[in-house]
């Protein structure tokens, strides 16, 4: 008895030691993190970006002579190394602190989307005396409107919402015009004609954009299906990836996704087969398997608001950019894409630039067969944010 | 040793346990009892002192942010995450005293919500007086019936009922989006899966100007306070304490032993329940994805902390709605969310960690004075096999 005690000390004790070595082994990191030389996460990710906010938030944290700068703060729902929806938000925090060098911007990350938590972070950026706070998920939708009542001389700016105030506006941008584009290099590129879709969450924005996409696809291929497979998240890696494995199974040869990870590309890439990125150019995390990557740069953006509000010309709105801002984009296309289809897209691109060109244009059908847009219709700005409907050509419903 | 020969020896032991009044087996040795977890939260602030100060932060400067955004400036906040804490903790905390592992109390808190909300959403017209006990019956009932399946399956199947409690929590989410995505979509919502706002009646009102501070912050004290009354001073709950401590022995005394885990299990959820309708009610005044961050698993930690008892079961929520909305208070400071998790995991390590040194010494106390009060001690038996 008496042995086996002082045996459990012992491990109490080595495990202290253990956890404290563990712990300065992963301060060294943190040390080499702010070193200026591009560092790598645990993920694999090069982010030489590190330094950057490694560098800002040191000033930020050891000292009060901030106070000059303007202050603006950014609220992820996911962590910056994400590598797809949050990384694309970082980086045009970081373009946007390049642009403007008398703007201080700090960010949260994995911040979470309940009231509770996301209210009590927006109250303590507003009262922490940020002039524009960013935030870029949905969730975060009503305690934004109510920090927003709070700090009526805040402005706040909150992505893929539709509440406005004001002092808030909402942002969104045109997904499915590189989805559509995606879509036609999909199209063009499957040989068993079934090409799978693993999407998150059946909101309009996800579902506008496996309609974008399946138009994409019918243009070139009328024979292609499009299979979808909804994963309940945004963010789960290992979920995404055995979604992503499943509509391999089922027959599909190329992939879309729909999440804030690259795990469907890296399931593509493993299995030998093709994929698209989303919300970043994923290309580094399955060169061979990477298509194209439908992206987002939110800089443009980022960069009037804070300019506006520096200026005292923000006013509220609802934003939704597309080709035209230069905020969407469909990245370079993989090698192994023929130079026909790359012309192709490179036609649809320059025309949607031009504005000439719809991808909801009628005649469209629901894939139940009924007519959800007659022909020479097409559908307004809030149809499209609000679109409910999965488009023929489609193999799969949305649950309700 | 032989099987038989070690049910023999543990059936000693039990026997010396129970001999001992609870009293001596859980001492009320307040020095102790108190500085086990001062020094272990001092013990981590001083590892994380020393972390924050070798990744080139200045330690000071962001604890001392930290206590004055959490519990000074933003105390209320505070407050509002130990709501939702609390209640889901005391319920919790009723199944643990006997041993009866309910991990199901983010399922739980879900099946308050999805009554709280079917009656919200189905009554609007009704005033303040009306809507808000209905909902608060409606929350309690919902928890309740989460709780009694897992309660029932062990009572009467013996179905482990971590498992059962554990996988509930998932259909409970999956319920959950059912309801979001389908029949309670708001109309007016643009297809995105919230319900639509509940009326100012249906919102449990603040109890504090200026803050969230609701009415759930009533419904925690008078919960601890019930809890504390049920568990301290009446025979069902020292039935409870008899049947975690030696099963065996309280199905011997005659303890309905069937009847007490499904109570246990209906009042553990009917808490969580509460803990869901009012964080739906008093907070977001609609149903969302991701209401509860977690809460039905940080209420078992915190249970634990509590070392199961309602009155420190406030106080270790408060300080955990704390140590939650201080790691955005370090992220806003410049500690990357890496370190802030690291950080956090240290004090509860450390708490953890200082906690069960304190049962071993509390136990070795117990043994101590069993062995000198008999010759039947667990040392003397190890004496006589060897």
């Amino acid at each position: 008895m008496k042995n086996s005690k002082r045996m459990s000390y012992a491990g109490i004790l080595s495990g202290l030691l253990l956890t404290l070595s563990v712990l300065l082994m992963a301060c060294g990191d943190n040390t080499a993190t702010t070193a200026p030389a591009a560092a790598t996460t645990a993920a694999g990710v090069t982010v030489t970006s590190t330094t950057v906010a490694g560098q800002a938030a040191t000033t930020a944290a050891s000292t009060a002579a901030t106070g000059d700068k303007f202050k603006v703060a950014f609220v992820y729902v996911g962590p910056i190394g994400d590598g797809g929806w949050t990384y694309a938000h970082e980086q045009a925090r970081l373009k946007l602190v390049a642009a403007l060098p008398n703007v201080e911007a700090t960010y949260l990350e994995n911040v979470a989307e309940d009231p509770s938590t996301s209210e009590a972070v927006f109250t303590e950026l507003a009262q922490k005396g940020n002039k524009v706070i960013f935030g870029t998920s949905f969730g975060y939708m009503d305690p934004m409107v109510n920090v927003a009542k709070k700090f009526p001389d805040v402005k706040f700016e909150h992505a893929t919402g539709y509440k406005t105030a004001d002092n808030l506006a909402v942002y969104q941008v045109r997904q499915y015009q590189p989805r559509y584009l995606a879509g036609i290099v999909a199209g063009k590129m499957t040989k068993t004609n079934i090409i799978g879709y693993v999407a998150a969450f059946p909101i309009p924005e996800v579902v506008g954009g496996i309609d974008a996409f399946t138009i994409g696809v019918r243009s070139v291929n009328p024979n292609a299906k499009v299979k979808v497979v909804w994963t309940n998240t945004w963010y789960d890696p290992g979920l995404e990836k055995t979604a992503a494995q499943s509509l391999l199974n089922a027959g599909a040869d190329i992939l879309a996704q729909h999440q804030d990870t690259p795990s469907t590309l890296q399931a593509a890439q493993e299995a030998g087969k093709y994929a698209f990125g989303n919300d970043s150019i994923m290309e580094s995390y399955g060169p061979k398997a990477h298509l194209a990557s439908p992206y987002w740069d939110w800089s443009p953006y980022y960069i009037d608001r804070v300019k506006a509000a520096m200026n005292g010309t923000w006013k509220t709105g609802s934003y939704f950019g597309g080709f035209k801002e230069g905020v969407v984009d469909l990245s370079p296309l993989n090698s192994v894409v023929p130079d026909d289809v790359k012309k192709m897209v490179d036609e649809k691109k320059a025309a949607l630039k031009a504005g000439t060109l719809d991808v909801y244009a009628g005649p469209i059908k629901d894939n139940t067969g009924a007519v959800k847009v007659a022909q020479g219709a097409t559908l307004t700005d809030d149809q499209i944010t609000a679109i409910d409907y999965l488009v023929e050509g489609v193999d799969g419903s949305i649950p309700k | 040793m032989s099987l038989r020969q070690r049910a023999v020896k543990e059936l000693e032991i039990q026997k010396t346990l129970v001999a001992l009044p609870p009293r001596q087996i859980y001492p009320s040795t307040a020095a102790l009892a108190v500085a086990t977890p001062v020094l272990s939260v001092l013990v981590a602030l001083v590892i994380a002192a020393i972390i924050l100060f070798l990744s080139g932060k200045d330690a000071f400067f962001i604890l001392t942010e930290i206590v004055h955004t959490s519990f000074i400036q933003n105390f209320s906040e505070t407050v509002v995450k130990a709501i939702p804490l609390t209640l889901a903790a005391l319920g919790v905390s009723l199944a643990f005293r006997a041993r009866l592992w309910n991990i199901g109390a983010e399922g739980q808190f879900y099946g308050g919500v999805l009554v709280a909300t079917a009656l919200a959403l189905g009554f609007p017209g009704l005033p303040a007086p009306v809507i808000i006990p209905l909902m608060v019956a409606g929350g309690l009932l919902g928890g309740a019936i989460w709780g009694l399946l897992p309660g029932l399956l062990r009572a009467w199947l013996d179905v482990n009922e971590i498992i059962s409690s554990l996988m509930l929590n998932y259909v409970a989410l999956l319920l959950t989006d059912y309801f979001i995505f389908g029949p309670w979509r708001d109309p007016k919502g643009f297809n995105f899966p919230v319900t639509a706002t509940f009326s100012d009646a249906a919102r449990l009102p603040v109890l504090v100007t200026n803050t969230r501070i609701h009415l759930g912050l009533v419904f925690a004290i008078i919960a601890a306070a019930l809890v504390w009354l049920l568990v301290s001073r009446t025979k069902w709950g020292f039935e409870l304490k008899v049947m975690g401590d030696n099963l065996k022995a309280a199905r011997y005394a005659g303890i309905n032993i069937t009847r007490n885990i499904v109570i246990a299990f209906l009042l553990s959820g009917a808490l969580a329940g509460l803990a869901g309708m009012s964080e739906v009610t008093g907070i977001a005044g609609r149903l969302q994805q991701n209401l509860s961050p977690g809460y039905g698993y940080t209420a078992i930690i915190i249970a634990w902390l509590a070392r199961l008892n309602p009155w420190a079961i406030i106080l270790v929520a408060v300080l955990f709605g704390g140590l939650v909305s201080s790691g955005f208070t370090m992220q806003r400071v410049g500690v990357s969310s890496g370190l802030v998790t690291l950080l956090q995991g240290i004090v509860l390590f450390c708490v953890l960690g200082g906690e069960s040194l304190y049962r071993r010494l509390l136990y070795q106390a117990a043994l101590r004075r069993s062995n000198q009060g008999s010759n039947q001690g667990p040392d003397q038996l190890k004496d006589k096999e060897s």
